[in-house]
């Protein structure tokens, strides 16, 4: 479908037909638009030096204590609207800090996800594509280690600190490969092992590393496969973070920022985003959980929200200090958002016909809201726009166009999002 | 924070009430009998209620609701319509009633308490206090009627002139955790505030130096897997001379994202310092203990809420298993005992404020 934020350029309309039909090259030259074979889309997007920051708030936060509070009204809750630093934006008082750093951020509340299940409502905000039988689609930090992250990278370019256990899995990646999976850092600590274990010297640690190197080498000669290139790109890449693992030690911040940042995890896990994005990372992913309050949502999300602003509020505002707004996508999103009913448990349920999220950072512009729901937040009455709508934007905010550059993976042309969406332009700066 | 002085200049006074009529003796048996337990009336009102007091005379009863007020209704009256109390920007936590029946206390979520002349015609608020950073969720008038006590999210107990509004004590080092339950104790020496994690703290009104805790933590669970904290003491109350303390609150908190947990009240002996008894729901019914009430008689009434429904449980002194179980039409989420002792009032989800009779239907 076309959302209504769609350009409607000429551009778009040749290049979906370019899709359909598989003529790209034809009608690319014929009209001169700025689709860009892969070669020079990654040259591009390199010198870019885009980054990602993803804070997922896991099960489903509620936009009403959050980015479109309706105070007063029948669903509102007890939480009060407070104004921000952008004149005439009110969000939840449950964000005060956030508030005022509203004007480096975008808030969309015209998102329509029609997906009330936690599995899909994820994959749904993480590929861009609705879940289907048989088919998987690489979530967005894996097509960021792919097309965005340098290629001999010391980082992993996809790194997810989460609650929980940590490792390294390529699910994410799907189709792309394992190499382009996840390194997830369980309750922020350093991946295991980031040591040379004591009972071996340097020398034999550098010979025996050799040793696998000429075995690796020689098996590649014949049998090289995705899941060999990941095996020698991990051991690689373990390599380098062994030279790095201060690079996951948040310790090492000063104490003043540690405490700017709250004591609890997620202010740990956002100071080591910070730390990361600093570092170069390509893509960092920070979950907080847990959203899905079907009871007592009012109390949970005093909770939850409460860290989230304190942590929040201090890495964007570090990150416009810094200068690395300017470079880095931020995205703060959920799988879907909560109903405006409130239960009989004080709770509220799943919702995804009406939600928001906020965005700020590369491409997106500052102190903007755009879409907007009806008087109890039942509904969207104007910026209507989907999921798979929203990924565009995000792709289109870090300098790809995904519907008109050409991606492919092992010769295999594949589309970057789905094709049937377009960005929502009103979000893009 | 001081105290106030006698020559102060005076505070503006609450609207003047009509003379309240003599309470009922709270010692006198009245014949009450759970097990004859109905629903005699139903006050209606088009949004959630949250809590709910009667006044001491009994005329009136009130209750806190989703829609930013306090409701009061008539008992009087054959179809009393629920009078709105408007002055809080957020909803309405918890009520209480002067002794005398003269004035009603209210907190919310805007943090505010509100005087209010309880008897007015059309209500407003007599005087405003900004008591609470964030939500301040209980409050209580002592026994002689000269003291208030609020407390909140804010971890802090406060202390204020029911005569002026000036702030007393304010009690801030003793809750880690926001404190959900505040209560008198019947001598009116003692001050009782509870937390989130079952935290007690028997504080001295006069000069707010806290005397003793007490251990309701069994209230309170810490869930990794949700990374919540969950439970607390949902509500306190004495027994009549004073020698027994019950907290309501629930146990079992095995999905607390979900509403999965059991019913449960803890009931201390306040002299002897023994291990409290804990009291559950027949079959664990699943719910939370928001109403506590002891009756003159000697039982214990609890309201029970949740996913296991709404009922009114009733328990014996120094048993363990209900002897009694009212059932609800709707999820309750609050409790007070009528000065009469016969009737129950519960607040529910669907609106509506039922008054239970603990006596026979008539035939």
């Amino acid at each position: 479908m076309r959302c209504s934020y769609s350009c409607r350029s000429i551009e778009h309309v040749l290049s979906r037909r370019s899709f359909l039909g598989g003529l790209a090259a034809g009608f690319g030259a014929a009209a001169g638009f700025a689709g860009r074979p892969m070669g020079a889309l990654a040259a591009d997007l390199q010198r870019g030096g885009y980054q990602i920051l993803m804070i997922y708030l896991a099960g489903g936060s509620s936009q009403l204590e959050t980015w479109d509070p309706k105070p007063g009204t029948a669903t509102g809750g007890p939480f009060r609207a407070i104004e921000t630093s952008v004149p005439g934006v009110r969000i939840s008082e449950l964000l005060p800090k956030t508030a005022q750093q509203m004007h480096h951020l975008s808030l969309f509340r015209g998102l329509n996800t029609s997906e009330d299940d936690h599995g899909k409502g994820h994959y749904l905000m993480h590929t861009g594509r609705r879940q289907a039988p048989g088919v998987e689609h690489p979530h967005l930090g894996s097509l960021a280690a792919r097309f965005l992250a340098p290629e001999r990278d010391p980082l992993p370019g996809y790194i997810h600190i989460t609650p929980g256990g940590g490792g390294f899995s390529g699910k994410d990646a799907a189709f792309l490969g394992p190499k382009y999976g996840a390194l997830t850092l369980g309750n922020g600590n350093p991946p295991v092992n980031a040591d040379r274990p004591g009972s071996i010297g340097e020398a034999e640690d550098l010979a025996r590393h050799q040793l696998r190197m000429r075995l690796d080498r020689r098996f590649d000669t014949r049998r090289r496969t995705a899941e060999t290139e990941a095996y020698t790109a991990t051991y690689d890449q373990a390599l380098q973070l062994m030279e790095r693992r201060d690079v996951f030690d948040v310790t090492k911040e000063p104490t003043r920022d540690q405490d700017r940042y709250g004591s609890h995890d997620l202010g740990r896990h956002c100071l080591l985003a910070r730390r990361l994005l600093e570092a170069g990372a390509t893509f960092v992913k920070v979950t907080h959980s847990n959203y899905d309050t079907h009871n007592e949502n009012f109390d949970f999300h005093l909770e939850q929200v409460g860290e989230f602003d304190v942590s929040f509020s201090a890495l964007i505002a570090d990150l416009a200090e810094r200068g690395m707004l300017d470079r880095t996508l931020v995205i703060v999103n959920s799988e879907f958002g909560r109903t405006p009913n409130i239960n009989q448990y004080y709770g509220r349920d799943h919702w995804s016909k009406a939600w928001s999220v906020a965005l700020a950072g590369a491409g997106i512009k500052r102190g903007s809201v755009v879409g907007a729901t009806n008087e109890n937040g039942t509904e969207v009455v104007d910026g209507e726009a989907h999921g798979e709508a929203l990924f565009h934007t995000y792709l289109r905010a870090i300098g790809i166009d995904p519907v008109i550059d050409e991606f492919s993976v092992n010769g295999r042309a594949f589309q970057i999002a789905d094709p049937a969406f377009y960005p929502i332009e009103d979000l893009l700066a | 924070m001081r105290r106030p002085r006698s020559d102060d200049p005076p505070a503006p006074a609450p609207a003047p009430a009509p003379a309240p009529e003599p309470a009922p003796d709270p010692s006198a048996g009245c014949g009450a009998d759970p097990a004859q337990a109905h629903v005699s009336r139903e006050l209606p009102h088009d949004r959630p209620l949250i809590c709910c007091a009667f006044d001491p005379t009994g005329r009136f009863v009130f209750a806190g609701s989703e829609d930013l007020t306090v409701r009061r209704w008539d008992l009087e009256a054959e179809s009393p319509s629920a009078v709105p109390f408007a002055g809080h920007e957020s909803w309405v936590f918890d009520l209480a009633c002067s002794p005398d029946g003269a004035t009603l206390l209210s907190v919310g979520g805007d943090g505010r308490l509100i005087w209010w002349c309880a008897s007015a015609n059309e209500p407003s608020p007599c005087r405003t206090i900004q008591a609470h950073e964030g939500w301040a969720r209980s409050v209580a008038i002592s026994p002689d009627g000269s003291l208030a006590a609020s407390a909140g999210n804010d971890r802090t107990v406060k202390l204020w002139s029911m005569a002026d509004g000036s702030l007393v004590h304010c009690l801030s080092e003793g809750h880690d955790k926001p404190i959900y339950a505040v209560a008198f104790h019947p001598n009116g020496r003692s001050l009782i505030s509870a937390d989130l994690q079952g935290r007690i703290i028997d504080w001295d009104a006069s000069c707010g130096e806290q005397r003793r805790r007490f251990d309701a933590s069994a209230l309170y669970s810490y869930n990794a897997g949700q990374q919540v904290d969950y439970g607390g003491v949902r509500d306190l109350a004495f027994s009549p001379d004073g020698d027994r303390l019950a907290c309501g609150g629930l146990v079992n908190g095995s999905n607390p994202l979900g509403a999965v947990n059991d019913t449960a009240v803890l009931l201390f002996d306040w002299e002897k310092r023994t291990e409290p008894a804990l009291l559950k729901g027949k079959g664990d019914l699943k719910g939370v203990a928001w109403g506590v009430r002891f009756h003159p008689d000697g039982f214990l009434a609890v309201a029970s809420g949740g996913s296991g429904g709404g009922h009114l449980l009733f328990y014996h002194p120094g048993e363990t298993e209900e002897f009694h179980r009212f059932s609800l039409p709707n999820t309750a989420r609050g409790l007070d005992l009528h000065p009469d002792g016969l009737h129950l009032a519960t607040a529910h989800h669907d609106g509506k404020l039922r008054i239970t009779l603990m006596r026979p239907q008539p035939e």
